[in-house]
């Protein structure tokens, strides 16, 4: 047992804090540190200035831009980039189908989009969900029939995060209604730009245009685009779920907001209890943070440590109690959320609000907490 | 960075809990040890002497074994998961810890060296009835005759005092001098013992111009490294609750597997699975603190320890109310029973809490501090 980073470990960090503080624009780190939205533009721009410099996708096979790096030292990375308010690599390339072609594609597959995936050339969308598979996902209707060399997709997919920004969608397509729910279900690889795809926006509680529904009408997909085998679709969805060992909770991004409440509070910090909830707040999130290196530092051969439910339940949770307790700070002030920018109420108490409702997705998305016990009861406590 | 433990730490963890088996794995045997003076095991207390647990805090020149705090906290995780009623907190932790930070080499030598031999039994009286964790004196006042000093006032509670040789006093100094400590032979105070919720021993312990010998230095304030030793106390304590907790957490899924009602086992339930997941989550976050703490003092960083007393503190009566809770509930009545370890596990958790240092206690202390930093840093 050792608390202290090895001299390589703490060397490492302090290049990562120095990469990202000098490579990526401060107006771009300002938007993410001031929670502010960042523009498509501003997305892209930081996610090729980060793969120029290898640390986009670092966790991808060497051969398409990965760094081997250890866990611990994806850890800190990831860290040091929430840190920096460097904006996350796009989730759907890097971390969802990035790797899952990796794995499961075919050489031309790899070759004709993981540069582009990683350089944000391509930007992904994820179709899984639809309005009667959530938590279920397995129960998905959208259905992919063969007809010649191609695929002929009908149906729609829902909560597409960002869809609107969207060149390719992966998607989970029912190819065999005749077996085992899981066993008939298929990945397919669109173009958004195919005839019959049409994207439509859901307005959120929080006034923001952040998802969308998906909708297929008899679009046309080609049969090389059919990642791994027909049927392999389930398999491949659950590799996508589980393989992040890493970055599960929002630990830096929780760490920093709770860090900028204390700042724009000032005087209020006076108050005894305002500090007290602080407090409570910020040993937990110590906890929660120690939790994710007891992670990092027990994996090994690809299998998540059990306590990676762990993280996503409490991590997601105390991103929604720092967001509370902005809203609560923010007081009257948080009314003006949709005010003309010439308000006179400051910006973090005008997005608190917004803030406060667009987190209780936190708890949803990626496997809700609800999964997120029952995986515990199940799998650790064998319940 | 590294959380796991090593060969050795493995093997001693192996050893402890091999010994302990042998003495509490039968709840009721504890029960029959609590029953009587002194309140714990004597032949278990010489088996810990023999095995060098009693000795591992303090170095080989004083009888002991120099081992680190990683070790001291694996002996007090493992005395937790079986509720050991054996004083080591008190006696060799908190006690023996005063010794080796203040103690002259004679004193240490002498002292350290028959606790670490099992012969003698320690315990410090810090806290006056009414008090709370406070590093100065008020209850028990020391007075100075020429080179001989005397001391005068209650301490309660006094853990293990009862079963005490010497007792390491905290005492307020002549004219406002600070914080004294003392060691006090049991002979020369009157002591009235008495069992706590968890029905461990303790003492209330009434000094009447009690002959006492400075430990260290005479008439000097001690109370920062008073302090830094309850730290260190508190940080083991939170070891002990985490090996309680881990046994409730056991004891809680084993008893939803197998108890039957309505036909069923109880894990049919998915309103108790999850409640039983929401411990687990509890538990895994009170470790993780429980270990960066206790690695926090190898650092030896006297602020650094205190800071991470009060964080461990605060999760680990979070943690300790939350399971101890739910331990009971979920096993319904049969929670509610003295002859059943899972209950008495909450006393315990409870019993150590309010001795070291309970929830309002240390939120309070962090509260004071949340403008010192930006950012709270797991990793220095």
């Amino acid at each position: 047992m050792q608390l202290e980073l090895t001299p390589a470990d703490a060397e490492f960090r302090t290049r990562m804090r120095e990469a990202f503080t000098s490579k990526v624009p401060q107006e771009i780190r300002d938007t993410v540190l001031e929670g502010r939205h960042l523009t498509r533009d501003q997305i892209v721009e930081s996610q090729r200035l980060l793969n120029a410099e290898g640390l986009a996708v670092p966790h991808w096979p060497t051969e398409w831009g990965g760094q081997d790096w250890t866990d611990l030292q994806r850890h800190l990375w990831h860290e040091e980039m929430q840190r920096a308010g460097v904006p996350i690599p796009l989730a759907f390339n890097a971390s969802m189908i990035g790797p899952v072609i990796a794995q499961f594609g075919t050489e031309e597959q790899k070759a004709r989009f993981l540069p582009d995936t990683a350089n944000l050339d391509i930007w992904w969308s994820q179709g899984f969900s639809e309005p009667d598979a959530g938590s279920d996902l397995a129960s998905l209707r959208t259905t992919a029939v063969r007809d010649g060399d191609d695929w002929v997709v009908n149906g729609q997919k829902t909560w597409t995060t960002l869809g609107q920004h969207g060149d390719w969608i992966f998607t989970l397509v029912r190819t065999d209604p005749e077996v085992k729910k899981q066993a008939g279900i298929s990945m397919l690889l669109i173009d958004m730009t195919t005839p019959g795809v049409e994207v439509r926006p859901i307005e959120l509680i929080d006034g923001g245009h952040e998802v969308n529904e998906v909708w297929f009408t008899d679009v046309r997909v080609p049969g090389d685009l059919l990642v791994g085998e027909p049927g392999q679709g389930w398999t491949i969805a659950k590799f996508l779920l589980g393989n992040e060992r890493v970055g599960v909770a929002p630990v830096g991004a929780t760490k920093r907001a709770l860090s900028t409440l204390k700042a724009n509070a000032g005087d209020l910090l006076d108050d005894p209890l305002l500090r007290a909830r602080v407090a409570e707040l910020e040993n937990d999130l110590l906890a929660l943070e120690l939790t994710a290196l007891r992670v990092v530092a027990h994996s090994s051969g690809g299998e998540p440590h059990p306590a990676s439910s762990v993280l996503k339940l409490k991590g997601t949770e105390l991103q929604q109690a720092v967001s509370e307790l902005a809203l609560d700070l923010a007081g009257p002030a948080s009314l003006a959320s949709r005010a003309d920018d010439d308000s006179p109420q400051d910006g973090w108490a005008r997005r608190s609000a917004p803030t406060y409702l667009n987190l209780r997705k936190a708890s949803i998305y990626g496997g809700s907490n609800e999964i997120q016990r029952q995986i515990i009861s199940r799998t650790i406590l064998g319940l | 960075m590294d959380f796991t433990y090593d060969d050795e730490q493995q093997a001693l963890r192996e050893a402890v809990r091999g010994l302990l088996a042998t003495a509490y794995a039968d709840h009721e045997a504890r029960r029959r040890t609590v029953a009587d003076e002194p309140g714990f095991d004597r032949a278990l207390w010489g088996r810990l002497a023999e095995m060098g647990v009693l000795g591992l805090p303090f170095s080989e020149d004083h009888g002991g074994v120099g081992a680190g705090p990683v070790e001291i906290g694996i002996v007090c995780q493992e005395l937790g998961r079986v509720l050991a009623p054996e004083p080591y907190l008190a006696s060799v932790v908190h006690a023996g810890g005063l010794v080796a930070a203040l103690g002259s080499p004679e004193q240490k030598a002498d002292l350290l060296g028959r606790l670490s031999a099992g012969e003698i039994v320690l315990a410090a009286a810090d806290t006056s009835p009414g008090g709370r964790w406070a590093s100065r004196a008020d209850g028990v006042r020391a007075s100075v005759s020429g080179d001989t000093w005397t001391l005068d006032g209650v301490a309660d509670p006094v853990v293990a005092g009862g079963a005490a040789d010497h007792l390491v006093v905290t005492a307020a100094l002549p004219d406002g001098d600070g914080t004294g400590v003392f060691v006090v032979a049991a002979d020369a105070v009157e002591r009235t013992t008495y069992a706590a919720a968890d029905l461990t021993h303790a003492a209330s312990v009434r000094f009447d111009g009690s002959a006492a010998t400075p430990l260290g230095e005479a008439g000097r304030d001690l109370s920062p490294s008073v302090a830094t030793i309850s730290d260190l106390t508190r940080i083991m304590g939170a070891n002990q609750s985490l090996g309680v907790m881990q046994s409730q957490v056991r004891a809680t899924t084993d008893y939803l597997k197998s108890r039957k009602q309505f036909g069923v086992t109880l894990n049919t339930f998915q309103a108790l699975n999850f409640r039983a997941a929401d411990m687990y989550v509890s538990l895994e976050l009170a470790h993780s603190m429980v270990d960066w703490a206790t690695m926090t003092i190898a650092g030896g960083d006297r602020d650094a320890v205190a800071d991470a007393a009060d964080r461990v503190g605060l999760q680990i009566t979070r943690a300790g109310r939350h399971i101890g809770q739910e331990a009971i509930q979920l096993h319904g009545g049969i929670g509610m029973t003295a002859e059943y370890a899972v209950g008495v596990g909450t006393a315990h958790l409870e019993v150590l809490d309010q001795w070291l240092g309970n929830g309002p206690h240390h939120l309070a202390r962090l509260s004071a501090r949340v403008t010192d930093h930006e950012l709270v840093e797991a990793l220095s």
